[in-house]
């Protein structure tokens, strides 16, 4: 649903819509370009060559963007000349573009870009095995957990495979083509066995969620999304929070406790604050999240910062407790996760398109700040995926309206200093809030996870009966080619 | 070097054909399906029994003063066509059948994919790739 909101906003805006249309070239041949800039190589090249296409100026500074984020960027810079300043503000602090916030120039952002600018280089020789925080190809550690428990849900044995056809019937839910489909599955069924591992079962998954936020999808997988990439890195969760810390030390380092302060002070905070360079600092945060949320995001912020920040959700109940995550959260859409500490902005991507075909209130309503709802709604929509969804697709929905607060407070916490001080006050209500709708959720979520338990059972028994099914059709079939004349071959 | 390789599906359509130069298409496109009476006349010669690598392996299907047709089928009765340019320094039979192997390996990686319905037309880009790859160096 989240989903289906952001394509809405998306395209019930024409001009957000034309950005968006120059945008997606952009983003692709972004991809190859970002491939490029990850290497280190040529970023200047690609810049020029996209220039003529991207309309937004910031386009070619966002090809020398690390890659991946780059594309981020791009849809932003151009959603930025549509929109107001805030929007382009709080966008490019999540590309942390440097070169982009500062084709847009005005704004006193960019000085914040800027610094992230010379950031983002640092970054991008490090790149190679530094998170890179805009990397959309890169799994946070909220996604890894939601993929890990979605594995779980299909196969209890961690070490185990997934089998074929369990793993399409679970993919097919995610309402992609499938073309597209068989193509992610080629591209993260790297030993081709049929089955898929757990590092395999998360790329493929990323993968999903990163083409259902619209980002096209690599020509090869990512390095990111390597099984052996993904061992290691289940071996070492923390590792993407110090990488970032360690390269980013400059930003990131003061960044985050700023943003962890901006955060659960400025969930309130004056929207007038939205011209802040915040994103910048944002960006550096939480990288990976960017996906799914970003997409949503930016859509969103559109429709947000074009409605004024409306009342299009409920006002955001609380700050999510945990100023960490909603940082995070904020920084994929703003939107989306940062009322829930668990799911990452593209958890509700997924689980939006899960929950479509579902039940698609049920995440919506859920995480609502009546938290009362949730309960009913999770036992109706009974998908097994639900659990999560509920979670983050409301958080996601709800969000708007927080993450106008949060967009808010992107910008003011960038500039930290002063815009910390009207933050404060906010803050106390919105943790009580956030306690209460913890514990709503909570206990929604369990319920959830028992109409998913009796779902999934009852997933599999059908699913046998299919298997049996086709067993017997395999024999007829033999059958039938034994009695057929033997000249016909 | 091939210049055409097909997949033929059991019912004889195909399932991938792709060839160069490309004004050349529908001649190759021909040849596959005249080739393919000679498949069928090689295989229902061999016993049902075999199975080995070697009977997978048809060998020279026929020649013309342009090119050579060489056979491959698998147990599924699914079939693998190349044509090569004869003008090429006839690729010795080693290669040939290094080359449908590879086709076989890549066939099989298509296979495993859980969303290829089998019968479909191939189009997976490792498919893809791993056929131009031997129609340009001819491996």
């Amino acid at each position: 649903m989240a989903l289906k909101n952001d394509s809405e906003i998306r395209y019930s805006n024409p001009v957000e819509f034309h950005g968006m249309k120059c945008q997606i070239p952009y983003v692709t041949m972004e991809k190859n370009s970002f491939k490029r800039v990850d290497d280190g190589e040529k970023q200047d090249t690609m810049s020029p060559t996209m220039s003529p296409i991207s309309s937004p100026p910031s386009s070619p500074s966002n090809y020398q963007r690390v890659p991946l984020t780059y594309g981020y960027g791009k849809l932003r810079s151009g959603m930025d000349q549509i929109h107001a300043a805030p929007y382009e503000a709080r966008q490019l602090a999540l590309q942390q573009e440097g070169p982009t916030s500062g084709s847009h120039g005005p704004k006193p952002t960019r000085r914040q870009t800027s610094l992230i600018r010379s950031l983002s280089v640092e970054r991008e020789p490090q790149e190679s095995n530094s998170n890179y925080p805009d990397d959309p190809w890169r799994i946070t550690e909220e996604q890894r957990e939601y993929y890990i428990n979605q594995f779980k849900s299909l196969q209890p044995d961690l070490s185990s495979f997934i089998s074929g056809s369990l793993a399409k019937n679970f993919f097919t839910k995610s309402k992609l083509t499938i073309p597209e489909l068989s193509y992610i599955w080629e591209l993260s069924d790297v030993d081709c066995d049929g089955a898929l591992t757990l590092p395999e079962f998360c790329a493929a998954f990323h993968l999903i969620v990163a083409r259902k936020n619209g980002y096209p999808l690599p020509e090869s997988l990512p390095q990111t999304l390597q099984p052996d990439y993904l061992q290691s890195a289940f071996l070492k969760p923390k590792r993407d929070c110090a990488l970032f810390d360690s390269y980013s030390e400059s930003m990131s380092v003061n960044q985050q406790p700023r943003d962890l302060n901006r955060i659960e002070k400025t969930s309130l905070k004056e929207k007038v604050d939205l011209t802040a360079p915040a994103q910048d600092v944002n960006i550096d945060d939480k990288p990976a999240l960017k996906i799914s949320s970003m997409d949503e995001a930016m859509p969103k912020d559109v429709s947000v910062d074009t409605a004024a920040k409306p009342g299009l959700l409920p006002p955001p109940p609380a700050l999510p407790p945990r100023p960490f995550v909603s940082q995070v959260l904020h920084h994929n859409t703003s939107n989306d996760s940062v009322s829930q500490p668990k799911p990452p902005g593209q958890l509700p991507s997924y689980s939006d398109f899960r929950l479509l075909e579902q039940t698609d209130q049920v995440s919506e309503i859920e995480l609502h700040p009546q938290l009362t709802r949730t309960p009913s709604q999770t036992e109706e929509s009974g998908s097994p995926v639900k659990k999560d969804l509920p979670p983050s697709k409301p958080i996601r929905r709800k969000l708007r309206p927080e993450n106008q607060i949060m967009e808010n407070q992107e910008p003011p916490s960038s500039v930290s200093g002063p815009s910390t001080v009207p933050i404060v006050k906010p803050h106390a209500p919105v943790q009580k809030q956030s306690s209460k709708q913890k514990k709503a959720i909570q206990t929604a979520i369990r319920k959830n996870k028992e109409a998913n338990a009796v779902l999934a059972r009852l997933n599999s028994e059908l699913q046998q009966q299919l298997k049996e099914v086709h067993q017997e059709r395999i024999a007829l079939e033999n059958q039938l080619e034994q009695l057929r004349p033997v000249t016909v071959l | 070097m091939a210049v055409c390789i097909a997949v033929i599906a059991k019912e004889n359509y195909p399932l991938y054909i792709r060839s160069i130069p490309a004004e050349h298409e529908l001649k190759f496109h021909y040849t596959v399906h005249t080739s393919l009476d000679v498949v069928d006349e090689k295989v229902s010669a061999m016993g049902k029994a075999l199975v080995d690598q070697r009977e997978l392996y048809l060998g020279l299907l026929y020649p013309t003063e342009d090119y050579k047709v060489y056979g491959y089928v698998t147990n599924s009765k699914v079939k693998f066509v190349m044509v090569v340019d004869s003008s090429n320094t006839a690729l010795r039979d080693n290669e040939i059948r290094s080359m449908f192997r590879k086709l076989h390996n890549s066939y099989t990686d298509v296979m495993c994919n859980p969303f290829y319905n089998p019968g479909d037309r191939i189009h997976s880009r490792a498919f893809d790739n791993m056929v131009t790859s031997m129609m340009v160096q001819g491996c």
